[in-house]
């Protein structure tokens, strides 16, 4: 990442190299293809249980993650399967994960709403609304006592922000200084409760005022908007200064969950937001700054369909678990 | 954790229950850098029971913490903090507070191994302050140990004695699993001999306390000794108890109590928990599954909490929970055929 700041760019052209402006883009790529083959999977039988998809959310999670170093720390959410891939985990074992497979990231134990990926720094999306929060609280804790110097962004969606466990995380994490930087995704619809019908301030960067904390509320579907905020919060974190809170304002394309029939907003409402494509935003900047060709652009959706192909194909090729094991892992096995 | 077991310390010293928690938080403090202390009020205040004391002294504020008073906050940090390297000890006000910070207990400390396949551990230690006896009624006297003992991930124990809580919180910080110490408020000021030094007494593992013939006496926490009193009245009227202090309720040690029922052929059950749905319910089905079921002469009896919430009246308070002269009265009449 140069450190230069160039008048008159987007942070994000200024910033970040093109080797990884390029690297960004193929990630939103392949987080909406994965998750279209996710939806594709699920329709054809192949996927049980139900998902919550990320289709329009795409520049936050890699926007976010971007400006962080391999060890550094993410929390996330029922609607983490961006945080996962941006964070750098592995399409196939993601699709393993949903087939339920014995090669997936948990084994086939967690599932969507449970993967997590240690080894690039995912502790884990949450199936609580608000569950990761504190977590990323005490990882936080930890990165400060034995001074890691890691920092660890937390996401979250809006309905988390009526949660006992944000308000209790952001008090602590301000009185003890901790490097968390809190990202709140703001898709406008807890399930299908509107903020403005569930929350008491207009943003939810207001909140931020009560924890004596930065407060800043960003285009989340602006790749370069998303990832300066988070670069400013990150850097304030690492410096000793405390915790941040960033509202991403975004949308999901899709409804809640695999139930979801859209009954509280309107066809205008969701092809407007459509409109805003994160990842056409994104593509466009880089043309117009001769980042990509209209052939390059072609490569990477060719490469990300390729890979989505094969992890599929891993994925229902995969064993299942043996029944036998349905209570393996509940303890740590300790040898003696 | 980094204590290299050492050789037993055969020096023993005398101090209260609470001194020997203080003793291994101390010992895990000093030789584990990780280990870190988190809980409201534990600080200079000394924790509600006194049981920190002067830790924070010792060790600062940084590594003996006050919390705000946020107990689901409060314990998702401690799990997050064990999730990622630290070692932390979290204390609890009174275990009824525990109520507040059950989605942290339940659904991610316990949760977190098996939802991510195995890959990761919690190493999490959480102490409960349980148990009625000191009149603050209803939402301060709870033991609600059973509630924790359902839920697959947990370690759940009940140390009785000095000896135990400190050996067993020891074991406890060298597990790579949470653990749940429920102690007794009221065993805080109890006295006992304890090694001096680093031991370790294992999770898992009933002790016998006192020997007998004619009937087991399953208890735990504060009810092993109404238990043993309730023994020692027996023997006088010619009734000769088994005494088997539980010690661990997640996992239990089914063996020792079915090893004592083949020799004694009668099972009563004290504990001060609810007692329906509660601890010997569930050591009640496990005889009653097994093929020690036959070796039963009498019916099991189980002794447990009333159904209400603890009272604050005193004499209503003692009502509500065993007490040795209701023990000794059932017991015998146990042994002598008459329930």
């Amino acid at each position: 990442m140069s450190k230069t700041k160039q008048a008159n760019l987007p942070f994000a052209i200024a910033h970040f190299s093109p080797d990884e402006l390029r690297a960004a883009l193929r990630k939103m790529y392949l987080i909406r293809k994965f998750e279209e083959g996710a939806e594709d999977c699920y329709t054809r039988g192949l996927i049980h249980g139900t998902m919550h998809l990320s289709i329009g959310q795409e520049a936050s999670a890699v926007g976010s993650c971007m400006v962080l170093e391999p060890d550094d720390q993410i929390t996330s959410t029922h609607r983490g399967h961006g945080h996962c891939v941006a964070k750098g985990a592995q399409a196939s074992k993601m699709f393993a994960e949903f087939f339920g497979k014995e090669t997936g990231y948990c084994k086939g134990r967690g599932g969507s709403m449970h993967i997590a990926d240690f080894e690039s720094g995912n502790l884990g999306a949450n199936g609580i609304v608000a569950g990761g929060i504190p977590i990323a609280v005490g990882a936080a804790l930890t990165s400060k006592r034995l001074k890691t110097n890691k920092v660890v962004l937390c996401f979250f969606g809006d309905g988390a922000n009526n949660e006992g466990a944000f308000h209790e995380s952001l008090n602590m994490a301000s009185v003890w200084k901790l490097p968390v930087v809190f990202i709140c995704e703001n898709n406008k619809y807890g399930m299908s409760t509107s903020t403005e019908r569930s929350t008491s301030v207009p943003q939810i960067a207001q909140r931020a005022t009560s924890y004596s904390m930065p407060g800043i509320t960003v285009d989340g579907n602006d790749l370069s908007a998303i990832s300066e905020a988070v670069s400013e919060a990150v850097a304030r974190a690492r410096d000793g200064d405390g915790p941040s809170l960033i509202e991403s304002m975004t949308y999901r394309w899709r409804g809640h969950s695999k139930s979801d029939r859209n009954r509280y907003r309107t066809k205008e409402e969701i092809a407007e937001w459509m409109e805003k494509d994160p990842i056409l935003r994104l593509s466009t900047l880089l043309r117009e700054h001769n980042i990509v060709s209209e052939q390059d652009i072609k490569d990477i959706e060719a490469s990300v369909d390729a890979e989505i192909a094969d992890a599929i194909e891993f994925a229902r090729t995969s064993p299942d678990p043996i029944t036998a094991d349905v209570a393996r892992d509940v303890y740590t096995e300790v040898s003696a | 954790m980094n204590m290299e077991p050492k050789p037993q310390e055969t020096a023993l010293v005398e101090m209260s229950y609470a001194e020997a928690i203080r003793d291994a938080l101390d010992i895990a403090l000093s030789t584990d850098e990780r280990v870190v202390l988190m809980g409201e009020d534990i600080g200079v205040y000394g924790g509600a029971f006194q049981v920190t004391g002067d830790l924070v002294h010792k060790y600062g504020e940084e590594r003996v913490m006050d919390t705000p008073i946020s107990e689901l906050g409060g314990a998702g940090v401690a799990v997050g903090a064990a999730l990622t390297g630290l070692r932390p000890v979290f204390e609890f006000q009174f275990s009824d507070f525990a109520m507040l910070a059950m989605e942290q207990i339940c659904n991610q400390a316990a949760k977190l191994r098996y939802m991510l396949g195995g890959a990761v551990s919690v190493p999490l230690v959480m102490r409960f302050p349980a148990g009625s006896g000191t009149g603050a009624a209803a939402q301060h006297s709870q033991s609600l140990e059973a509630w924790l003992a359902h839920v697959p991930g947990l370690k759940v124990i009940q140390p009785a004695t000095p000896h135990d809580v400190k050996g067993m919180l020891l074991a406890a910080l060298e597990d790579p699993d949470p653990v749940m110490v429920f102690e007794h408020k009221i065993l805080y000021k109890s006295k006992g001999m304890v090694p001096a030094g680093y031991y370790t007494v294992p999770i898992g593992k009933a002790e016998v306390r006192r020997e007998g013939s004619d009937v087991t006496i399953v208890a735990s926490s504060i009810m092993v000794h109404k238990a043993l009193d309730a023994a020692s009245e027996l023997e006088e009227a010619g009734i000769s108890a088994e005494v088997i202090d539980l010690r661990s309720i997640r996992p239990i040690d089914k063996e020792t109590i079915f090893s004592s029922i083949r020799k004694t052929s009668r099972l009563v059950c004290v504990y001060e928990g609810v007692k329906t749905l509660g601890i010997g319910a569930e050591i009640s089905a496990m005889v009653a599954e097994s093929a020690v079921f036959d070796f039963l002469d009498a019916p099991i009896l189980r002794l447990g909490g009333s159904e209400s919430p603890i009272p604050y009246n005193p004499n209503l308070e003692k009502a509500a929970v065993p007490q040795t002269p209701e023990i000794v009265e059932k017991v015998s009449q146990l042994v002598k055929g008459k329930i």
